[in-house]
């Protein structure tokens, strides 16, 4: 599985001020990314999946306020070295932006211009990043669309956003994204806003790409199923850090950390239903207040193996394991034993 | 397509109906009448008085009146004017082209200004522009338009001397710079209210549009940000604009006729005003239903825009 390394995050962070109030939405976030590889990232909404990845795209607000810190370095489509993503100058970065790195977001109802035929809009990514003429970029995009599975493609050109039905406007801008063949494909939930079947086809639709393009996905999602289903490897976040990484297996096999067995604890099981009677488990409590974070672990306040005098006082560190695993948890060897 | 204009063409002759109703109910509430002018220090016998009074259909009950006026009407016959005899349709055709060169201009000047200064507003949220912008916007939909007028005549008229006063020309000269020269301060005047308006709506639409989602994909594709402006955003924070522009007629006309009142420009708001004086039944109404189809047809002619710029909206 592993190829070459296409991205390498270290220490990414970022923080937005407000009235004085500094919130940091994202700290000491580090993970790599190979080819072919799906790292999927989980957690509740406000964990900071998504600003993460807007952060890869150097997509969020270029102001003040929002500040980006760490390193992001992405392997160049041409070139053989790899680009300092966050010290690129921004008309080098727009180079980068849909090229090297593309991204699906997660409602295909309004990820898409309105007014604009999807011919139009995949075509202008196409000519973008790869000069080519009008009709030259029209074929292109009846190929993309057909390889995304949309019926009749070149009917499908001038057809617009919302003449399409969800599923098949997220396979149009999956046919977007993937349109300059990039090497890293940031998808931001891209099934959430669709049904179950349509969910199960864009997964399939999803592996079934990378495999014939040997790109990276990085795939956001708070639904361990679809995780279960399509990724190597997971992240779990939790109020904007890392609290666990490992391969999926393991993972799913023994979670280490607190959060992550709560989370695998409140998935819906059909082989279990029998078994365990009661209501669905639920982690008590809220994402805490990224301006107000609880003293020592952030977790502590829902943790159900929570130490008095330890979690609420010292902050616990992200730990690799003997296997390769990382964790963020004061606890995790006693739950190993 | 053609349903939907049958049954819009409907509703807007049964408007232009119940328009007509208020406002001849209104005109002829109003004290006194056109007999007042011939009553006043005349020394006319009653029975010449009542004579003219038959003549102009005033000797019969009012319900009559009317119906007779909307027959006639319905035939294409607007009537006589009751101060110099010429036909209603005449004296406002003579007056119509002065008030649409104002009104064109006003709008084309509020439209380039209001759009430029909401767009710019709007990507340049809470800067120091937007700040002056939005407060010149609250001034300029404070002061009533004749004060603005006067205050313009007063100091570009009088003590500046860069601009005449009044009138659409100068008699005697009539030449095309000269037209435009008078045209100037009344067009500013009229346009000050109406940019305010379009900078506003075109701000809000702007600010609405940056947000959405798609704009954020325009990004990622790896568009730079003026094309994402141009190519993605502005078409969409337009199309509010076209129901903005619909809409704009009623103030626009209401403003022509404070504006062209101030100035003494020969247009359909003073005559209007000139003819409410007079009394002159035939004429007002005339105007009136003129105005009020104007409006209509604005309305109507947005609502039909918007379908063909945007796709999502088919009438049917």
């Amino acid at each position: 599985m592993a190829g070459e390394l296409l991205l390498e995050v270290e220490n990414l962070a970022v923080s937005f001020r407000s009235r004085g109030a500094v919130a940091d939405a994202v700290s000491d976030v580090s993970f790599r990314l190979h080819q072919g590889e799906t790292l999927a990232m989980v957690g509740e909404s406000g964990s900071g999946k998504s600003v993460t990845s807007l952060a890869l795209m150097r997509l969020l607000p270029d102001a003040p306020q929002c500040q980006v810190r760490g390193s992001v370095k992405l392997r160049d489509k041409t070139g053989s070295g790899m680009l300092d993503v966050l010290a690129l100058p921004e008309p080098q970065m727009q180079a980068v932006r849909g090229n090297n790195i593309a991204m699906v977001f997660q409602e295909p109802m309004t990820s898409l211009n309105p007014v604009k035929t999807i011919g139009a809009q995949i075509t202008e990514t196409i000519r973008l990043h790869r000069p080519m003429l009008a009709r030259a970029a029209e074929d292109e995009a009846v190929r993309l669309l057909d390889l995304v599975g949309i019926p009749a493609p070149r009917q499908r050109l001038t057809a617009y956003p919302h003449q399409l039905s969800g599923g098949m406007r997220q396979r149009a801008m999956i046919a977007m994204a993937l349109s300059c063949e990039p090497s890293v494909l940031i998808a931001d939930e891209p099934t959430t806003a669709l049904d179950v079947t349509i969910q199960a086809q864009i997964l399939d639709l999803l592996k079934r790409l990378q495999e014939q393009t040997g790109m990276a996905v990085i795939f956001i999602t708070h639904n361990l199923g679809v995780v279960a289903e399509i990724a190597d490897r997971v992240m779990v976040m939790y109020s904007g850090r890392v609290v666990e990484q490992a391969d999926v297996v393991p993972l799913f096999q023994q979670p280490l950390m607190p959060y992550t067995r709560g989370l695998l604890r409140s998935v819906p099981r059909l082989d279990l239903a029998g078994r365990r009677a009661g209501a669905l488990y639920a982690i008590p409590g809220n994402v805490p207040d990224p301006r107000r974070p609880p003293p020592g672990c952030a977790f502590h306040p829902r943790c159900d193996s929570f130490a008095d005098g330890r979690c609420n006082v010292e902050a616990p560190r992200l730990d690799s394991t003997a296997d390769g695993r990382q964790v963020r948890c004061l606890r995790w060897p006693e739950f190993v034993a | 397509m053609a349903p939907y204009l049958i049954r819009r063409f409907g509703q807007a002759v049964l408007l232009l109906l119940v328009v007509s109703m208020i406002g001849f109910a209104i005109l002829h509430l109003a004290p006194g009448g056109p007999m007042a002018q011939y009553a006043i220090g005349s020394n006319m016998s009653q029975e010449d008085l009542d004579r003219i009074a038959q003549q102009l259909g005033l000797d019969r009950p009012l319900p009559v009146q009317y119906a007779e006026w909307l027959w006639r009407m319905l035939g294409g016959d607007w009537g006589t004017s009751f101060r110099d005899g010429q036909p209603v349709l005449h004296v406002i055709g003579s007056h119509l082209g002065a008030t649409l060169q104002l009104m064109l201009t006003a709008t084309l000047l509020a439209i380039f200004l209001g759009c430029w200064i909401g767009i710019l507003g709007a990507i340049r949220r809470y800067s120091v522009f937007d700040y002056l912008a939005t407060i010149g916007a609250m001034v300029a939909l404070s002061i009533p338009t004749f004060w603005f007028g006067l205050v313009t005549i007063f100091v570009f008229s009088v003590e500046l001397g860069w601009l005449p006063a009044g009138n659409r020309e100068t008699v005697g000269d009539g030449s095309l710079l000269d037209m435009l020269h008078h045209l100037i301060a009344p067009a500013m005047v009229l346009a000050l209210v109406e940019t305010a308006i379009w900078s506003r709506f075109m701000r809000s639409s702007m600010l609405d549009v940056v947000n959405q989602d798609y704009i954020r994909t325009a990004r990622a594709k790896g568009l730079p940000r003026f094309k994402v402006l141009t190519r993605h955003a502005l078409r969409n924070a337009l199309l509010p604009m076209i129901t903005v522009a619909g809409l704009q007629m009623p103030t626009l006309l209401g403003g022509a006729l404070v504006t062209e009142t101030v100035f003494t420009w020969p247009g359909m708001g003073r005559l209007f005003l000139d003819s409410i004086s007079y009394r002159d039944y035939p004429v007002v109404m005339g105007i009136l239903m003129f105005s009020a189809a104007m409006v209509l047809i604005g309305n109507l002619l947005a609502d039909m825009l918007y379908a063909v710029a945007d796709p999502r909206i088919r009438l049917g």
